[in-house]
């Protein structure tokens, strides 16, 4: 069997997915609540206390993995509706419209856990400042997906539509992570690089680093779940 | 123990932070597995 006899298309179809798609549940979503257990424990118990923040920091390792899959989670999204566009596979619009709820949750986590750092350390709850606002737009994007989606009678023209809304918006995720460096923000620059060392202590890291882990694990979990659902609705 | 959960006085913000994420996940759960009962019936 040579590499290109490997059928790409035999799991685009709805039908072949969904057993795998239920494997692939399991195992994530299992991993996940490990991860978890693993992230909370060294967030909460072993990482030190902040010189300057207190325990005030230890939101961190919910806010930065969450705001991460906020940004990521629309990504993939948008690259599932892209492909639905191009190759009109059935399962790729809705694999996108299995990944949006999970988004809008993980985009409103990242806000709400924001807000509650922001207080104490800010003196606010909410600043109109360039990241704040961006990732709020974020949320709206979500919604506007899902509202597109749900007001359209036929599936297959739902998902062409909401696909132009998720490509259009993608343009917004870049804007999101470079607002702290393009503009003027109460928003701190980004901890965590792939260019330099992280400027955080090494326990830290590895706490935020399971907790994005556990929620990545756990976002291809619920995705894979939805999308055996909408695979049973649309298919009965 | 109670000085674990007072948070150096950030008691509301931190656990604010968990509790909701935390309530959120489970509710999405929920009604995914409410979901994933309707559609076998």
């Amino acid at each position: 069997m040579t590499a290109s006899s490997i059928r790409w298309f035999w799991y685009a179809s709805p039908q072949t997915f969904f057993p795998l798609a239920g494997t692939i549940a399991r195992w994530c979503g299992l991993a996940a609540a490990l991860l978890a257990a693993a992230g909370l424990y060294v967030g909460l118990f072993i990482a030190p206390t902040d010189a300057q923040q207190g325990e005030a920091y230890r939101i961190i390792f919910i806010h930065v993995p969450a705001a991460w899959m906020s940004m990521f989670l629309y990504v993939v999204m948008a690259c599932w509706a892209a492909l639905g566009l191009a190759f009109n596979t059935r399962l790729s619009g809705m694999m996108a419209s299995a990944i949006a709820p999970t988004g809008a949750l993980f985009t409103f986590i990242a806000l709400w856990t924001g807000s509650l750092w922001g207080k104490p350390t800010w003196g606010t709850w909410w600043v109109w400042d360039a990241r704040l606002t961006s990732e709020l737009i974020l949320l709206f994007l979500y919604f506007g997906f899902m509202a597109l989606q749900a007001a359209i009678d036929d599936p297959r023209r739902a998902d062409r539509a909401g696909a132009v809304l998720a490509i259009v918006g993608v343009v917004n995720v870049p804007i999101i992570y470079y607002s702290v460096k393009w503009w003027n923000t109460l928003h701190q620059g980004a901890s965590v690089s792939l260019t330099r060392a992280p400027s955080m202590a090494a326990t830290m890291l590895t706490g935020m680093l399971l907790m994005a882990l556990a929620f990545w694990l756990y976002s291809i979990a619920v995705t894979m779940v939805r999308v055996r659902c909408i695979i049973k609705e649309r298919e009965a | 123990m109670s000085e674990f959960f007072a948070m150096g006085g950030y008691a509301l913000y931190v656990w604010g932070s968990y509790g909701v994420t935390a309530a959120l996940l489970a509710l999405e759960v929920f009604f995914l597995r409410k979901r994933v009962r309707e559609t076998k019936a």
